[in-house]
């Protein structure tokens, strides 16, 4: 696999010693807050779609990036679904995947040590199907080093309210919350679902429960169906559909928490993909965005956007990112 | 590496390393129809140079709504002659984004992450081999039987499908094998049946050791059986919808035992060569799967 003597060194943030005829990079300030600790920049990588952080070190040095946020991990292994898990749609994907994982004693032990080795700051996602699934992870946890984050993904079954998912109602949502925010000193971020009826009802929620910010969407709940053979495309019957045909329900979920719970840091992601895409979301009032499923066409997407939106704010003569959180010009 | 603004038609030596996948913008050296699939070679040079039977590459297509790479095989490198530095895909051109690569033209560039996944292990030994491909999974075979053969073995194909036509590339594998045996569903070429059909014969008269496979998943699962109650080792290129190719999205995967225990491994890392023995091929639930169980309910 990789080695870290065969890396090539990042270049410099900015250029102050190019040539005369070489335009100067401006500085940019891509640093955000995120409910309490500082990212690099705003770049960050959407849970379930970037493996551990070694795959697509592959391709570049992933240490570059705000924030590397882990595949969701339960308290057991987990084998998942039954395939096929994925399906193509316009514009986007269905995925059934069932949250396979190895458990979060073979993350400790496998993943979060290269994390750390390699200096990659380390968002952990939490995933359960009871209250009691997420304060037992979260105390796991506690008292391990190298984590920046934890992001508590409660858009999950909860088998003790008749399956529906955490993040669907209020109280559901407040419980798992409070059972990691109460349990840990690291920031709390909740992922929360898009398939609600007032998306800002569970941010407040989950803000009142002690989470430091949230993380909006996770995907939309979809299915497909094979028309000559009447069979779901998906083994898991039903699955998450994300990639820029979401993009637009993204942008509302975050312009909408924003809009109502103004210093409440967001994660903005759903379909992230260009340059531009980030730019919309930090409009709308992310402070930092993840690139999701762009990264499975493009294993450089994260990087890519990071680099476009620095060129981007420096054509534009903007010197910090932060100041263009929640810049929408609304009418009137 | 300055990653995005990666010049036309270049590979980038990406992340200073030797070896593992990269992605680069590639140069059409041409496209054309081979039998009825489609042949399309790349000028790839530091991907040729990683390839091993068995890989795949990985290409972005520009079809309306599609956001994901298409996967295939890798059906051969050329790293001497007039196509030094080249690497060739075979295709159907039957889906949307496969029809818009036959479309493209010499000079065209495609966007290419390669080589990925685990190759076909070769074995220490210079034992007879028999390479079993299914349609288009004659491709990658063939791309194993020259690397076998060049390595001093003895190499016995069979390659079968539905039709006479869906059948690549008899041609390449009569010359480069030992002996090549056909088989179609409808009896328009070869033996009439399935590949499964012919395996004994062909492995008594060779005196097969080992025995790889590529082809639909119901073939494969067919092939390995026969393998494992011959006593033989087999090594089978599965196929699954795959979102990613480069282990991230945890779509890919299928059943294999290992210690007693069942586990879903990722066909694009952890394959998409896998030990056909330690494939659980009941629990596969693939579309082709679930089309030959619709053919057989239909009778």
């Amino acid at each position: 696999m990789t080695t870290s003597s065969a890396r090539t060194p990042a270049p410099p943030a900015a250029s102050t010693a190019s040539g005369p005829s070489a335009a100067a990079e401006p500085d940019v300030d891509l640093s955000v807050d995120l409910g309490g600790v500082t990212l690099a920049n705003p770049i960050v990588t959407a849970s379930g779609t970037f493996g551990s952080g070694r795959e697509i070190d592959q391709f570049f040095d992933v240490g570059r990036l705000g924030a590397v946020v882990a595949k969701s991990i339960t308290r057991e292994p987990r084998q998942g679904l039954p395939t096929p898990r994925m399906v193509e749609t316009s514009g986007g994907m269905l995925n059934a995947i069932g949250l396979q994982n190895s458990g979060i004693e073979a993350w400790l032990a496998e993943d979060l040590p290269w994390l750390r080795e390699r200096g990659i700051p380390a968002i952990v996602s939490l995933a359960g199907n009871t209250v009691d699934d997420f304060r037992v992870l979260a105390e796991r946890l506690r008292d391990v080093e190298g984590i920046l984050a934890v992001e508590a993904n409660i858009s999950c079954p909860n088998v003790e309210d008749r399956g529906m998912v955490f993040a669907c109602r209020t109280d559901p949502t407040r419980e798992a919350v409070r059972a990691v925010a109460g349990t840990l000193s690291v920031p709390v971020l909740a992922k929360l679902t898009p398939d609600v009826t007032d998306i800002t009802a569970i941010a407040a929620a989950a803000r009142e429960a002690g989470a430091s910010g949230v993380s909006l969407i996770n995907t939309l709940l979809g299915m497909a169906i094979d028309p000559e053979t009447g069979r779901p495309r998906l083994g898991g019957v039903t699955g998450g559909l994300s990639g820029p045909a979401i993009k637009p329900v993204a942008v509302r979920a975050v312009h909408q928490v924003h809009q109502a719970l103004p210093d409440l840091p967001i994660v903005g992601m759903g379909g992230v993909t260009t340059t531009t895409d980030v730019v919309e979301m930090i409009r709308a009032g992310a402070s930092a965005v993840a690139v999701g499923t762009a990264t499975f066409g493009n294993p450089m997407a994260t990087l890519e956007v990071l680099e476009g939106l620095r060129a981007w704010l420096a054509e534009r003569g903007i010197e910090r990112v932060a100041d263009l959180r929640g810049t929408v010009r609304l009418p009137g | 590496m300055s990653s995005n603004v990666t010049p036309r038609g270049s590979e980038p030596k990406a992340h200073g390393r030797e070896e593992g996948p990269l992605r680069a913008h590639c140069e059409v050296l041409g496209v054309k129809p081979s039998g009825s699939f489609w042949s399309l070679t790349l000028v790839a040079p530091a991907m040729a140079e990683r390839a091993r039977p068995g890989q795949f590459i990985t290409l972005a297509v520009d079809v309306g709504g599609a956001t994901l790479r298409r996967p295939f095989s890798i059906a051969s490198v050329s790293q001497q002659g007039p196509r030094a530095g080249t690497l060739e895909i075979v295709f159907s051109g039957v889906g949307q984004g496969t029809h818009w690569l036959a479309g493209r033209s010499k000079h065209d560039v495609l966007d290419v992450v390669g080589p990925l996944g685990r190759g076909f292990p070769l074995p220490n030994r210079q034992v007879p081999a028999l390479l079993v491909g299914g349609g288009y999974g004659a491709a990658p075979m063939l791309y194993l039987a020259r690397t076998l053969v060049a390595r001093g073995h003895r190499v016995d194909i069979v390659l079968g499908a539905r039709t006479a036509e869906q059948i690549w590339n008899t041609v390449e594998a009569k010359r480069v094998a030992s002996s090549a045996t056909f088989t179609t569903d409808d009896g328009s070429l070869g033996t009439p049946g399935r590949v499964t059909d012919v395996l004994d014969d062909v492995a008594a008269r060779a005196g097969t050791e080992v025995v790889y496979g590529c082809g639909p998943m119901p073939m494969l699962a067919g092939v390995s059986r026969w393998a494992a109650a011959m006593g033989l080792p087999s090594q089978m290129a599965v196929e699954e919808a795959m979102a990613c190719g480069t282990g991230v999205c945890m779509t890919c995967v299928v059943p294999v035992r290992r210690k007693g225990e069942r586990r879903n491994v990722r066909a694009c890392v952890e394959g998409p060569v896998l030990n056909g023995a330690r494939v659980d091929w009941d629990a596969v639930r693939s579309p082709a799967m679930a089309q030959r169980e619709l053919d057989e309910e239909a009778g």
